[in-house]
């Protein structure tokens, strides 16, 4: 139980990192649709956006080093791993689809656009990421579950 | 005119006089040590002559003279002069070489200044974080940063803190010297993460309200330099940090998977 929660968690912290990462390279740099600062953030969003920025960082380090600390371990469980990532990311991706972007307005997704279309799509991704993360994960406990009783009656 | 420009060469004369004579005391300090113990890593001596140099180009040289007048010039000044230039100093680990150079007795009353409470004070992480990033919010949402560039003496003693707080700062986040007041891996990853978020949070503030006398657009570049290079220095001390704790783990997690099979 401890090991699976520990490659769960391993998980979240790369998804957390990718998504903080992706949005930073293909939103900023590449797209340059997102704006380095937007003149309607609210100082909440400010202080959140930097509080995630160095979160994500940091989060992306830990959790690959907690990669290499399973494998190490030989106890890596790639489905919940996986799993792990696609929560990581998409619960990032929601928290900046809704609350950074609209409620603390931090930036938009893009500029001179009809901006629903762009809000939704990128929420509906985000759901999407998650609800692939869980069944993952569950998925996973089930065939854990299995192997269990399998090596119990044995 | 000609006065001042007497003065600057002056000054460039000591600075540059004071830099080679700290590469030159390292390099002296190796060959002492190296008579007494193992053979003085290679890169360290390395790591050190790269942190003087980061020290002494945003001091003297072109960088730096451009940092009076553009505010660009002056965040790549601070990224060398508070952020790399103390990390390559922390990585060449001076304190240790410091102490075994010396002579036993002299090297106890060093390690009795380490272990003191005023060392254990500033090393804290919370209390250097603050020296660190409550320096740097001082400077640029305040008129401090105006002042300096009127006042030599402010300008060398905002210099000198920068510099000084990003050691400590560093060095209090990992420990490669002798560190004898150690917190846990948690501990200074919740601080270290703070402190970064400070980091962007202030350089998008500055982005947004650039300081007295500063153009918009050299403080919004300014800005964006603050916040992408301090990314590429902190991302060091993140991957140090974790390197550190997952090696030290190693025989624990051994010891306990022995334990269970």
């Amino acid at each position: 139980m401890k090991n699976s929660k520990y490659n769960i968690w391993s998980g979240i912290f790369f998804g957390v990192g990718i998504a903080g990462f992706l949005d930073e390279a293909v939103f900023h740099q590449l797209l340059h649709w997102h704006h380095f600062y937007d003149k309607a953030t609210l100082s909440v969003g400010l202080i959140s956006d930097g509080l995630f920025h160095a979160f994500s960082w940091f989060s992306t380090v830990a959790g690959l080093f907690m990669l290499a600390d399973l494998r190490k371990r030989k106890i890596w469980n790639t489905k919940k791993w996986v799993g792990g990532i696609f929560l990581g990311a998409g619960a990032f991706q929601l928290y900046d689809g809704t609350i950074q972007h609209k409620l603390m307005k931090i930036h938009q997704i893009r500029y001179n656009v009809e901006i629903f279309y762009y809000d939704f799509t990128w929420n509906v991704i985000a759901i999407i990421l998650i609800i692939v993360g869980v069944v993952l994960i569950k998925k996973s406990s089930v065939s854990d579950k299995k192997a269990g009783e399998l090596h119990a009656s044995s | 005119m000609h006065h001042h420009e007497q003065i600057s060469w002056l000054g460039i004369a000591l600075n540059g006089l004071l830099f080679l004579c700290l590469i030159g005391l390292y390099i002296v300090g190796v060959f002492v040590s190296n008579k007494k113990y193992s053979n003085w890593p290679l890169h360290r001596i390395v790591l050190w002559c790269f942190g003087i140099f980061c020290i002494a180009i945003s001091l003297i040289g072109p960088i730096a003279n451009n940092a009076h007048t553009s505010f660009q010039a002056h965040m790549i000044t601070h990224l060398l002069l508070g952020m790399l230039g103390p990390l390559l100093i922390v990585f060449s680990t001076p304190m240790t070489l410091l102490l075994r150079c010396l002579k036993v007795p002299h090297a106890r009353i060093v390690s009795k200044f380490l272990k003191g409470s005023y060392v254990q004070f500033i090393t804290h992480p919370i209390t250097a974080t603050i020296l660190n990033m409550g320096g740097l919010w001082l400077l640029y949402t305040t008129p401090l940063y105006h002042a300096m560039h009127s006042s030599t003496l402010l300008y060398a003693l905002i210099h000198l803190h920068v510099f000084l707080a990003g050691y400590v700062f560093t060095a209090s986040m990992i420990y490669l010297d002798p560190s004898p007041h150690r917190f846990s891996f948690i501990y200074r990853s919740i601080v270290l993460v703070l402190a970064m978020a400070s980091h962007s949070i202030l350089s998008k503030w500055i982005y947004a309200n650039p300081p007295e006398g500063i153009a918009q657009f050299d403080a919004q570049m300014g800005g964006v330099i603050m916040y992408y290079g301090g990314d590429f220095i902190d991302v060091v001390i993140v991957i140090t940090l974790c390197a550190q704790y997952f090696k030290l783990n190693r025989p624990i997690n051994i010891r306990k998977n022995l334990q269970q099979s």
